[in-house]
């Protein structure tokens, strides 16, 4: 945590009422297929060098928000301002430019790398897209590449090998590169270190930590590991069915988790600890599917302490009194 | 066990192992050399017990699985000794006709993408009592009936409904649900669980961790447990062994491995996960560089060029497996002194509340 971070300046990223639906491909005889509620009114804002996990189970939404962010999903409804300017129906060319600030990290390291190219043209190809822009000729695009090279940690001969010739982790040493070679306020990690070894992981997530604390570059961090978004966040979304059931503060959702849904979700985390005995609540049964959601609250088919309100109306966010967001009736 | 230290003697003498892994080498060859996957790796399970095989990728442990079921495919794979003994037979020694009169019904397996293990033109229930007409030599009707009772068993919702869907129709929790019923539709001795959870969420993990336990209680078979997930051994194993590269760096009972782990491996494996119930400020603990490749391996320590302990003599012999306390082994020639050091989570973290 760092004291220090302003809580009053005004957000680098406000995301408001964020909505993705998607239409399934149509029944017979041009029925239109139904649609599926991926992200459904979501609001959340980061400022500048702050982390802001995105937690919760497959289908949650939490992967589908981030990519909503830079519009590589376009979304359904909703508005998203960056320093103030609103990305949502931005042209083509000025989205381009806007993206200069806002970058990715892919969850499987191999898969978002071009495999003809050589790792120092992976890193570079950011800066050659804008060089017109940002002036600057061959000489200095290669000072910041070899700068580029030794702030994620790869030798400066690994410019020159193809992307099979890496491990894993040293993939993702490529794809943070790439993704700094703009100098971004904003960085979305998808998943960045859940295809990695423990050791790698370990290595993955300092280097992270060391980057935002000297380049005060804001994280929109989208895992399902417990345990590193604990490690890594400032604050923490926690997502069911395509909504925020809670956002807090790291130490207070994890000291204080309100929503069922997150208490539930935390006391599932084993522990690595053999005197510890689990005393977890086991969740029953899978969630609902996103393309028909339970009304009313979307977790009350599965909740322990569901209330004959919940069936029936949607739970706001709202301000408890430690400062969390709670989305529940009974809470 | 024979040339190793017997690391099941504290527990009960008199009970033979049930299924006994001795000095087993798996190695494959490739056009770049011989990859050593499995180089001399020994361990036992006794009835009832879960014991869990821990390690990164590549260090082994799934291979080691295989081996136990001769499904290593050979070429490139083959066995370059060591023995694998259920109930005092030689497995390795059998006939394949032979074999398969073990495979799937005295030994059994989960696998960990329960999607591409699943056979996505058949039924469930087909596939399931598939097994059991093969083994117990029932009638189609009863081995049905039976695979109904299996679903059941394993918490199926609706088994009756179930039992006639494809796999596509199940989620990933309930498809792993199907394959722990199929594994265990023959009542097997033995399952071996190669990363059960791995694919699944963690309120699916807990569902599923639960079920095995208590399967485990109602059926007493013994479980081998492959995982990476030092929370998913500590919350289901009895025993639990550390590969690395190929090899066993460190057995202990989970108890005493939590507590006293002294391979530098293992240390550096628990003090490098973040923790879920300590609030950490600051850097995690690194494991500097990578595994190396298995045929580049050559004389001295395989964690050598990674630890913090390494002297000279590490990188020049291979340490064998010695008794760090009754019923604790490890492969380490540093292991005193690093005893003597705290526990390396309470160094970096806070001690786990």
């Amino acid at each position: 945590m760092k004291p220090e971070r302003e809580y009053l300046q005004a957000p680098l990223l406000d995301v408001r009422n964020l909505k993705k639906h998607y239409i399934t491909p149509g029944g017979m005889f041009g029925k239109p297929g139904r649609v599926v509620q991926a992200v459904e009114d979501v609001s959340f804002s980061l400022a500048k060098g702050e982390t802001l996990s995105l937690v919760g189970e497959s289908g949650c939404g939490k992967t589908t928000t981030g990519k909503s962010v830079l519009r590589l999903i376009e979304p359904t409804a909703g508005s998203i301002t960056m320093d103030g300017e609103e990305l949502v129906g931005l042209s083509a060319e000025k989205m381009r430019l806007r993206r200069q600030d806002m970058q990715i990290i892919f969850q499987d390291p191999y898969a978002s790398l071009n495999p003809r190219m050589r790792a120092g043209d992976i890193v570079a190809e950011p800066m050659r897209n804008f060089r017109a822009k940002n002036g600057g000729g061959k000489e200095s695009e290669n000072d910041k590449l070899a700068w580029l090279f030794s702030k994620v940690g790869l030798r400066p001969d690994a410019m020159k090998k193809y992307a099979y010739e890496f491990s894993g982790g040293q993939r993702q040493r490529l794809g943070i590169a790439r993704a700094l070679s703009l100098n971004p306020k904003l960085i979305v990690c998808d998943e960045p270190v859940s295809a990695l070894d423990v050791s790698v992981q370990a290595q993955v997530i300092n280097l992270l930590m060391d980057l935002q604390q000297e380049f005060g570059i804001a994280y929109l961090f989208v895992a399902h590991d417990l345990a590193v978004v604990r490690h890594i966040s400032h604050r923490v979304a926690v997502m069911y069915l395509g909504k925020i059931v809670e956002l807090a503060d790291r130490d207070t959702l994890f000291a204080r988790p309100q929503h069922p849904y997150t208490q539930i979700l935390l006391s599932a985390v084993p522990q690595p600890n053999p005197k510890v005995k689990a005393t977890r609540q086991i969740l029953r049964g899978d969630p609902p599917s996103p393309a028909n959601p339970p009304a009313g609250c979307r977790f009350h088919t599965r909740c322990p302490q569901a209330q004959p309100v919940c069936k029936e109306q949607v739970p706001a966010l709202t301000v408890r009194s430690d400062g969390h967001l709670v989305a529940c009736h009974v809470q | 066990m024979t040339s190793t230290i017997p690391s099941s003697v504290h527990a009960s003498v008199q009970q033979p192992p049930l299924l006994e892994i001795d000095q087993l080498s798996t190695h494959f060859d490739t056009i770049s050399g011989t990859v050593r996957s499995v180089n001399g790796v020994s361990y036992s399970l006794r009835a009832g017990e879960t014991l869990g095989v821990v390690g990164e990728s590549g260090c082994g442990k799934s291979v080691t699985a295989l081996s136990i079921m001769r499904l290593i495919p050979m070429p490139p794979g083959r066995f370059a000794g060591g023995a694998i003994r259920y109930k005092g037979v030689d497995l390795l020694k059998l006939s394949e006709k032979e074999m398969r009169k073990i495979r799937g019904n005295r030994i059994s397996m989960v696998f960990q993408d329960p999607m591409s293990s699943l056979n996505p033109v058949m039924t469930i229930g087909v596939q399931i009592a598939e097994t059991i007409m093969l083994h117990q030599k029932l009638g189609k009707k009863e081995a049905l009936a039976r695979a109904t009772d299996m679903l059941r068993l394993v918490q199926i919702a609706e088994p009756e409904r179930r039992v006639n869907e494809y796999p596509y129709q199940l989620s990933g929790g309930m498809r792993q649900r199907v394959m722990i019923a199929m594994a265990l539709a023959c009542n097997p001795e033995v399952l071996i669980a190669d990363e059960p959870t791995t694919a699944l969420d963690v309120t699916i993990q807990a569902q599923i961790i639960e079920l095995l336990k208590n399967l485990q209680a109602k059926l007493g078979m013994g479980v081998i447990m492959i995982t990476h997930d030092l929370g998913v051994v500590a919350e289901t194993c009895d025993r639990v062994v550390v590969m690395y590269a190929g090899r066993k760096v460190e057995e202990a009972s989970t108890e005493e491995l939590f507590e006293r782990p002294v391979h530098p491996y293992t240390r550096a494996l628990m003090a490098s996960m973040p923790a879920m119930n300590a609030a950490v400020e600051g850097r995690l603990l690194e494991i500097p560089g990578i595994v190396a490749a298995s045929h580049e391996l050559a004389r001295g320590c395989a964690f050598a060029g990674r630890c913090s302990y390494a002297v000279e003599r590490c990188r020049q012999e291979t340490p064998v497996l010695m008794e760090a306390a009754q019923g604790h082994s490890v492969a380490c020639f540093r292991w005193r002194e690093i005893a003597q050091q705290a526990a390396p989570q309470d160094d970096l973290v806070g001690a786990h509340s």
